[in-house]
C-alpha cells in the first residue's frame, strides 16, 4: 500500500455563530470568532490517498486527476471566497476546521474514483491543524 | 463525525544527557555532546493531537482555548525557560526528548478531559521528532 499526499491553499473568510446560542453564548464559546464581521486564514489542504501502484503506469493513481478534482472541489468553491455565504455546506453549519476538512473529505470522495481518500488534513494556520479520516 | 485535532506550542528549555547508571566514559560514549556537563537548550515544538465528535452545535472537537490554557498551566509553567534536569519529572530519568514526550503526554492525559488525547510530538530540531501515544496505543 501506498500513501501518497497533495497540498493545495485557499484563501476564505467566516466567523462562527450558532443561531441556537444568545449573543453572549456565542460570544463566551466562540470568542473573537464570533464577530460577524469575519475575519480570514490562508488554508493549507494535504489530500493523502491511498492504492496499490499500478503495474503499468506505476502511480496510485493520475496526478492530474487529484489535481483537477482539488481545483474543482476545494480552490474553485473556497479560495478568496467567504465560507459562511458562499459555500453551500456552510448555511447551517459553522466553518470551523473540523467541519471544513469533513466537507472537503466528502466533497473529494465522490469525485475520486481510483484511489482510496486516507485523510483530509487541513491547516488553519502553522499551529494549528485538523485531520479526518472519514467514518471511522 | 469523528476528527483528529493538532495545536502546536514552542518550550524553551535546557537539559543534560547523562545518566548516573552508566560510568562517565560511557556517558560520553552515550550522549556525545549533550552530555555536555553544563547542558544545552533547545526550542521544543511541541504538538499536542487530540480527538473526538465534532459537536453539532459548536462544529468543533473541544474548545481550543481549553487546550491553550491546559498546556499553559499545565506545561508552560512547569517546562519553558527551565532546565528540565532540575525539574522533579526527571529526578529518575534522563530529559532525552523520547521522556519529555511521555512525561509530557501523561501530564495531559491526567488534566486534560475535555477530548481524548491521542498523542504528543515534539521536534527537538528541524531534523529530530519524537511522538508518544501512551503505552496502550498504536498510531494511525
Amino acid at each position: 500500500m501506498i500513501y501518497l499526499t497533495r497540498r493545495c491553499e485557499f484563501s476564505a473568510s467566516h466567523y462562527y455563530h450558532n443561531p441556537a446560542f444568545t449573543a453572549e453564548e456565542n460570544q463566551r464559546v466562540f470568542g473573537k470568532c464570533a464577530n460577524l464581521n469575519g475575519h480570514g486564514h490562508n488554508y493549507t489542504l494535504e489530500v493523502t490517498v491511498k492504492g496499490e501502484v499500478d503495474s503499468t503506469t506505476g502511480f496510485v493513481l493520475d496526478l492530474k486527476q487529484l489535481k483537477d478534482v482539488l481545483s474543482d472541489e476545494v480552490v474553485e468553491a473556497m479560495d478568496h471566497r467567504h465560507l459562511n455565504k458562499e459555500v453551500p455546506e456552510f448555511a447551517n453549519r459553522i466553518p470551523t476546521a473540523e467541519n471544513l476538512a469533513i466537507a472537503i473529505w466528502n466533497r473529494l470522495k465522490v469525485k475520486l474514483k481510483s484511489a482510496q481518500l486516507h485523510r483530509v488534513r487541513v491547516y488553519e494556520m502553522a499551529e494549528l491543524f485538523v485531520d479526518y479520516y472519514g467514518e471511522e | 463525525m469523528k476528527a483528529h485535532l493538532t495545536r502546536r506550542y514552542v518550550i524553551a528549555a535546557s537539559h543534560r544527557l547523562h545518566s548516573d547508571q552508566l560510568s562517565e566514559a560511557e556517558n560520553r560514549l552515550t550522549y556525545g555532546k549533550c552530555n555536555n556537563p553544563y547542558g544545552h537548550g533547545h526550542n521544543y515544538a511541541v504538538e499536542v493531537t487530540v480527538s473526538g465528535q465534532v459537536s453539532p452545535s459548536t462544529g468543533m472537537i473541544c474548545n481550543l482555548a481549553e487546550i491553550d490554557e491546559c498546556f499553559r498551566r499545565e506545561i508552560m509553567e512547569r517546562f519553558d525557560h527551565q532546565n528540565l534536569n532540575t525539574r522533579p519529572e526527571f529526578a529518575d530519568c534522563v530529559p532525552t526528548t523520547e521522556n519529555l514526550a511521555a512525561v509530557i503526554f501523561d501530564i495531559l492525559k491526567r488534566e486534560f478531559r475535555a477530548a481524548h488525547l491521542e498523542k504528543v510530538r515534539i521536534e527537538e530540531t528541524q531534523n529530530n521528532s519524537f511522538e508518544y501515544c501512551g503505552d496502550a496505543e498504536q498510531l494511525q
